[in-house]
């Protein structure tokens, strides 16, 4: 086991959330964390199929930014381990579980599947399932918001682009090419990466030669920080001066979010090289049950109200599950559709 | 509209579009203030601001995925590839994203670019320069293909192009840009889906397309001092093929010659010939030449180079070949 990088402190004092603020913040890493277990057994029980990546561990990631965003308005992009942002963006988990069932009432209608969640409704630009294939797109829907305001002078375009990538999109060329882009047009976008020291089976620091990403910003003049990823409140406030930046025209953030999966990188994947004291440290970091304890002591929340927000969740996902065993197959006469535009 | 160059006519469907439409851009390599390695864009910049004519670094898969990126959340790019080649290096962004995004989100999502530049053999490029990627990016769903061949098409193609909702691949011909034409003057649009009938003949079909098409006519007027009839179609859409088009042709000539610019091995001639047999077997009284480049890099030097891609004396003796046999 490599030496573990220390995570960079974070005065969560400092930070003034509002009961409200902090049960909603709950609510979705509970949504995430259910949403995936559920995933799990669904999968072992032969209802969903191919490669199905879960985000367990990383839930304050997704939480900590998209919760800082104007989720419905500003953009999201992901990658194939796209189900929680999905969620966060506001996709309805019943929506995220029927596409996982290939079903007709999935969020891309049963023809994407785990990898290649959509939703134009949520501004969600998608699951991409090559690693950093989604970089460029996200990259341009930023360059669009750039357009409209000074191109079109459309001064209500002020939407900001959360780009989601892993430690292994980090060492592919689209990495550096946005970067370089968007730090030469000022783009409003925030580059996530969320570095949970595995791809796959490729080990972070045998695949780089700086393995602090976020110091990468740098050579482009970009701002760059690294962030707590097992702390939901570090995430949010990265992400808040980085969404301010990019609002107000003052370009790029590289975030790098240091984290962890807590299971394989697929369903399909036997996780045999990570070490157990490795994935041991980690779980002793959930991120999670640290956001509990916090609102605990905080007096933000107490059990009870926990307890509350989770048998809601575990609600919303027994539905999700019901409305996607119950929803049609796509029809086979529509194996067709939606190859071109013309489709509606 | 005077004498108008085959890039000025791609111009001018760019200029008139990017008027019609604020949400039309272009971007590509030096696009903006060199105008276009074949001046497609020149000067284009001064009018509509460095924004909506972008010069980009040199990062084919980023600048094409940005486009995509950028046509989903409503804008119109238009990406030229300063030579289609280059677009070896967007393959992923083209074919996953371009081309699959729209049918992989459920319809989520519309694609709506264009991708258009100069392709084919030109003259002693190398073969790096002589491309002709329509025949690797047929297999991708979801894109439409065409290729333009004179300076009217170009323009009314490129508009029409321009205005269409799904992504396009708009081929060029790099030895094409310099041939001159009379334009209309007013405003026009060709469909992307029709073949052209560019000589109409009863004994032959030739299908061919881009410069090929020019290859063809230099043969049919050879060809028709020696009292052959042939019939010649300019594909223009690559895919889909307009296979209406082409098979009224069949009925009435029952012979064909595809005349083409790929390598001949899974070339747009290998497509068209199946599909002919597919749909159109029982009209045929022979079966069909194929007369394509050779499957090799394209060779510098400028012999090697005119034996690699067909040549119309090639197309006259294919002509009377056919028009000989006995059925």
């Amino acid at each position: 086991m490599v030496q573990e990088r220390i995570l960079p402190g974070f005065q969560a004092a400092q930070v003034q959330i509002t009961k409200a603020e902090g049960l909603c913040l709950y609510e979705d890493m509970v949504l995430g964390r259910f949403f995936e277990d559920k995933c799990a057994e669904m999968y072992y029980l032969g209802k969903m199929f191919g490669f199905v990546h879960l985000y367990n561990g990383q839930e304050a990631v997704s939480t900590g930014v998209i919760q800082a965003m104007r989720p419905g308005e500003d953009y999201v992009c992901s990658t194939y381990r796209d189900h929680v942002h999905a969620l966060s963006a506001g996709v309805p988990a019943k929506e995220v579980m029927a596409e996982l069932f290939g079903k007709a009432t999935g969020c891309s209608k049963g023809r994407g599947g785990s990898m290649h969640m959509f939703s134009a409704e949520h501004r969600l630009l998608g699951g991409y399932a090559f690693v950093a294939e989604g970089i460029p797109v996200a990259t341009g829907a930023a360059f669009q918001t750039k357009y409209r305001r000074e191109a079109l002078g459309d001064e209500t375009a002020d939407q900001v682009t959360a780009c989601f990538f892993g430690d292994g999109a980090a060492n592919n060329g689209q990495f550096f090419e946005c970067l370089n882009m968007a730090a030469l047009w000022k783009l409003p976008i925030i580059y996530v990466v969320e570095n949970n020291k595995w791809a796959i089976g490729m080990a972070h620091e045998r695949a780089t030669s700086q393995p602090e990403i976020y110091k990468k910003a740098s050579v482009f003049g970009m701002a760059g920080v690294e962030v707590d990823g097992m702390d939901v409140l570090a995430v949010r406030a990265a992400a808040t001066e980085a969404v301010e930046r990019a609002r107000s025209g003052e370009g790029p953030t590289l975030i790098e979010a240091l984290t962890y999966r807590f299971r394989g990188h697929s369903l399909a994947d036997p996780d045999t090289l990570r070490a157990k004291a490795e994935k041991e440290l980690w779980f002793a970091r959930d991120p999670i049950k640290k956001f509990a304890a916090y609102l605990i002591e905080q007096n933000l929340a107490d059990q009870e109200e926990l307890k509350a927000i989770e048998r809601k969740i575990q609600a919303v996902i027994d539905e999700a599950v019901k409305v996607a065993e119950s929803s049609p197959e796509p029809d086979p006469s529509e194996l067709h559709r939606f190859v071109f535009a013309e489709d509606e | 509209m005077a004498e108008t160059f085959f890039f000025e006519a791609l111009r001018a469907a760019v200029d008139e579009e990017m008027e019609h439409d604020p949400s039309v851009f272009v971007l590509g390599e030096d696009v903006g203030h060199y105008g276009g390695s074949y001046k497609v864009t020149k000067d284009l910049y001064k009018k509509y601001g460095e924004l909506r004519v972008l010069d980009t670094p040199i990062a084919e898969n980023s600048f094409t995925g940005m486009a995509v990126g950028a046509a989903m959340t409503g804008l119109r790019p238009i990406i030229e590839g300063m030579n289609m080649g280059f677009l070896l290096l967007a393959f992923n962004q083209i074919a996953n994203n371009a081309g699959m995004l729209r049918y992989t989100s459920g319809g989520n999502f519309k694609i709506p670019i264009v991708i258009r530049g100069p392709g084919g053999v030109g003259k002693q490029l190398g073969a790096e320069h002589s491309q002709r990627l329509e025949a690797y990016f047929q297999a991708v769903p979801g894109l439409r293909i065409v290729a333009c061949s004179t300076p009217y098409n170009a323009k009314g193609l490129l508009k029409s192009a321009i205005r269409d909702d799904n992504p396009v691949l708009f081929f060029e011909h790099v030895l094409l840009y310099n041939l001159k034409e009379e334009l209309p003057a007013a405003e026009y649009l060709l469909p992307l889906n029709k073949a052209e009938v560019v000589r109409q003949g009863k004994d032959v079909t030739i299908l061919t397309y881009s410069r090929m098409r020019h290859h063809a006519m230099q043969a049919a007027k050879i060809l028709e001092k020696d009292g052959y009839d042939p019939e010649v179609i300019d594909l223009i859409s690559l895919k889909p093929l307009d296979l209406e088009t082409i098979g009224a042709s069949v009925r009435k000539t029952h012979r064909v010659i595809v005349v083409e610019e790929t390598m001949k091995t899974g070339g747009i001639g290998a497509e068209l010939i199946a599909s002919i047999n597919d749909r159109f077997f029982d009209e045929l009284d022979a079966p069909v030449i194929r007369l394509a480049s050779q499957d090799i890099p394209t060779p510098y030097n400028g012999a090697l180079e005119r034996l690699t891609i067909v040549q119309p004396e090639q197309i006259v003796e294919a002509v009377q070949k056919m028009v000989a046999l006995q059925v």
